[in-house]
């Protein structure tokens, strides 16, 4: 009995694939210096878990607004208000960039989706920046911040859900005598409407965890007491923020599915 | 004419769920725009002058960049591998088809939602503190977050995989780890490589901005040249953010759809 | 409205498509108010084109599609959505709003009467609403009035599309395959229906079918297409079963 014989390359590939794998990685890993980790790092990491199973309850509430409740409030309003704005301004620019006729040509939606994608890819943090110039530090920058960011992610995925709807019921009230606009609201919007509320759901999580960061820039929400307490090496109060964002986030993760599981 | 339409409840008939859920959601909006001093007050002159600062980029910048973005990328990369490689494990007691018991399967998933809780660039923060400035702490928040986000992704692949083999091979007498290695990497192993992938392109660009706390990467020239009000810079920093990051959605998009 | 019968005049009409295929060629197709034309033809052959081509969801190159004397092919605006208006359209996918009630489906017939401030809002006539429940009524369908669209069956799904249909107080009904997704049963109903609407109200109809049965079942008129030609026309009393193995026989049967 005779196995069929390979070709030179069906026999070589996998060696060649495993050979350049092997060579980015040790291009990656020469680039880190592994060493250079500070020597107190272990005890500080004991610090923070000390920290963590030790938290400062005292900072939960005081009453005065500088305290946990009202900055992981604040990060939530901050979240909210930010994607309820962002999908708002989100709407126009899907029906921008849903390529909704066929062929090669297609600008109005091309142009869309590169104005999507610098905006998806500008750094969040960047923008909150600007905003504090514009408007001062505070959570109404972190608001801009969030509602101009999220345009990005939600603005594709709105447009997605547009390409992917029926067109019949929309021609049908054209056929009816209706207009384009008649189309839009009586057919096209009623047909995405849930679409769009699961995704806004869905950044809204992600915007959740946006906003506990933005503050590290002087933006609003719970990110400037973190890293206040980081820098002068408050590890309970350190450990009763985490605490705090661990629990605010998977709370809103489990609510927002709960509806979004209600929705489809 | 005696009316042909049919009688709703008075509950249908005004919408009142649907009027509550409107009340409730304007309720938590004016809510959130008190608490966040939400106001027309906008310097325009202020937010222009940056736009169009960035729109004169300083083009003698991207040599001092190049080196900085490299190790971004090598940054995700070594991150990412570290992240899947503790994930793997974790992933597969996490499932429910490998590990039969309830209750250890329901403790491993507790840790893992912990995990994924955090924000990268709060575990940025955390690392900076713990291993001090510099590429280290961008490899510990991105192998922290990748490990978070892989298991997850891991384990829901490895639940929806064929049974009959793993039974197949449990009526050959195989032991666990005999199990996995002959009757689930195979079914999973390309998914895997995909999620890895999917993971990878997510880290490269959390980690563009990672080094604006400190953790190494190109991060610290955002932080940089936004202190010194060099937006002409900053915008640099940004287009060099926008190549890498759509050259590298774009490699792993091809290898994705090779792979699936 | 004494000067609108339901004529439609089909003059010479021709449509190729940008990437020179022949839709339609040169197609002249007088249809008098109050007929039921059954057009029949192989997929593919234009049947579907030129329905849409006579309220205008297609254009057409050449040719001019009368509607009582005036001109669909040259009209705008707000003068095409009225000769619109008058022309009830059902299709082969219901293209019903799924997640919108049977009400409303209903009364998105009535579009062409609303400004879009109105009809975006739901701002229909109390008598509208009376019509729309009357009109699911004679589709035995008024128990669904509150019913969301998803919920219903094919067959179900189709008849609200047909009160739909009526909304419009339409003089000409063209249906597009109107029996393509439904089992027999259901295909009865929906073509009774139609009959109704012929014979009870007046209403020129022009339906697109595959099956012959049914056309020779239900048409006063039959129309043949056959790649883009009209082909045969003949009133009912005159056709002949055999009439159509010509129709239906594929291009290389005949040489």
């Amino acid at each position: 009995m005779q196995l069929v014989k390979q070709s030179p390359w069906q026999r070589f590939r996998p060696w060649v694939i495993t050979a350049v794998v092997v060579l980015i990685f040790a291009w990656a890993f020469s680039g880190i210096p592994l060493a250079s980790v500070k020597p107190q790092a272990l005890i500080i990491t004991k610090a923070i878990f000390h920290g963590l199973f030790h938290p400062d309850w005292s900072y939960v509430y005081t009453g005065d607004g500088e305290d946990l409740v009202t900055a992981l409030v604040e990060t939530l309003a901050i979240a909210f208000l930010g994607t309820f704005i962002s999908a708002i301004l989100s709407v126009p620019f899907a029906f921008l960039a849903a390529r909704t006729k066929k062929g090669f040509f297609t600008p109005r939606s091309t142009l869309g989706k590169v104005i999507l994608t610098i905006v998806r890819v500008f750094p969040e943090i960047v923008l909150a920046i600007m905003f504090i110039k514009a408007v001062g530090p505070g959570a109404y920058a972190g608001v801009l911040a969030v509602s101009i960011h999220s345009i990005g992610m939600l603005g594709k995925l709105f447009s997605e859900a547009v390409e992917n709807i029926d067109r019949g019921p929309n021609e049908a009230i054209v056929a009816a005598g209706g207009s384009a606009l008649d189309g839009l609201t009586l057919a096209t919007l009623p047909a995405v409407m849930p679409e769009f509320m699961n995704y806004t759901l869905y950044r809204f999580e992600i915007a959740v965890r946006s906003a506990a960061i933005l503050g590290m820039v002087g933006a609003g929400g719970i990110g400037a007491p973190l890293i206040f307490a980081l820098q002068t090496r408050q590890w309970p109060k350190v450990g009763i923020i985490l605490l705090g964002i661990i629990i605010m986030v998977t709370v809103i993760d489990f609510l927002s599915g709960q509806l979004r599981k209600k929705l489809v | 004419m005696e009316s042909l339409l049919p009688e709703r409840q008075f509950s249908q008939k005004w919408h009142i769920k649907g009027l509550l859920t409107v009340v409730l959601v304007i309720l938590i909006l004016f809510g959130s725009g008190q608490m966040t001093g939400v106001s027309t007050d906008f310097s325009w002159d202020q937010f222009w002058q940056i736009l169009i600062k960035m729109t004169q980029p300083d083009w003698s910048y991207v040599s001092a960049i190049v080196t900085p973005i490299l190790e971004t990328i090598q940054m995700a990369l070594v991150g990412t591998l570290l992240g899947t490689i503790i994930a793997v494990p974790f992933s597969l007691l996490a499932a429910r088809n490998i590990m039969k018991n309830a209750v250890a399967r329901g403790v491993i998933r507790f840790f893992l939602n912990l995990v994924r809780a955090l924000p990268d660039l709060l575990l940025a923060a955390l690392f900076v503190a713990i291993v001090g400035i510099g590429p280290m702490a961008g490899v510990g928040a991105l192998t922290v977050f990748s490990f978070g986000m892989i298991s997850k992704l891991f384990y829901e692949a490895i639940e929806t995989i064929d049974d009959g083999p793993i039974e197949a091979l449990t009526a050959a007498g195989a032991n666990s780890i005999q199990t996995i290695v002959f009757a689930v990497v195979p079914q999973v192993f390309n998914q895997f490589l995909s999620y890895f992938l999917y993971t990878l392109e997510i880290n490269v660009r959390a980690s563009t901005v990672l080094g604006y706390l400190g953790a190494g990467g190109v991060g610290l020239y955002l932080s940089q040249t936004l202190s010194l009000f060099r937006y002409d810079r900053t915008a640099i920093v940004i287009l060099a953010i926008l190549v890498v990051v759509i050259i590298v959605d774009g490699i792993s998009n091809r290898l994705r759809e090779a792979l699936a | 409205m004494a000067s609108q019968t339901g004529t439609i005049q089909v003059k010479d009409v021709s449509k190729v498509y940008p990437n020179g295929t022949v839709g339609l060629d040169h197609i002249n197709l007088d249809i008098t108010s109050g007929e039921f034309v059954v057009i029949v033809g192989l997929s593919g052959a234009g049947k579907s084109t030129l329905l849409r081509a006579i309220n205008r969801l297609h254009d057409v190159t050449a040719g001019e599609i009368l509607l009582d004397g005036a001109d669909i092919t040259k009209a705008k605006g707000s003068q095409l959505r009225v000769l619109r208006r008058n022309i009830a359209m059902i299709f082969q996918n219901f293209n019903l709003v799924k997640r919108a009630s049977v009400a409303r489906n209903v009364l998105a017939g009535r579009v062409g009467y609303y400004s879009t401030f109105k009809s975006t809002f739901g701002l229909f006539s109390k008598a509208d609403k009376e019509k729309a429940a009357e009109n699911l009524n004679k589709v035995n369908m008024l128990d669904k009035y509150y019913t969301r669209a998803d919920e219903l069956s094919g067959g179900q799904q189709q008849r609200v599309a047909i009160a739909r249909a009526m909304m419009q107080s339409p003089t000409v009904v063209l249906a597009d395959e109107p029996i393509a997704s439904l089992d027999p049963k259901t295909t009865k109903m929906v073509m009774d229906d139609l009959q109704h609407l012929n014979r009870d109200l007046g209403m020129t109809v022009v339906v697109n079918l595959h099956s012959v049965p049914l056309a020779m079942a239900y048409a006063t008129r039959i129309v043949g297409l056959r790649a883009g030609k009209l082909v045969y026309d003949k009133p009912i009393a005159e056709v002949n079963e055999h009439d159509f193995d010509g129709i239906y026989a594929e291009a290389g049967d005949k040489e």
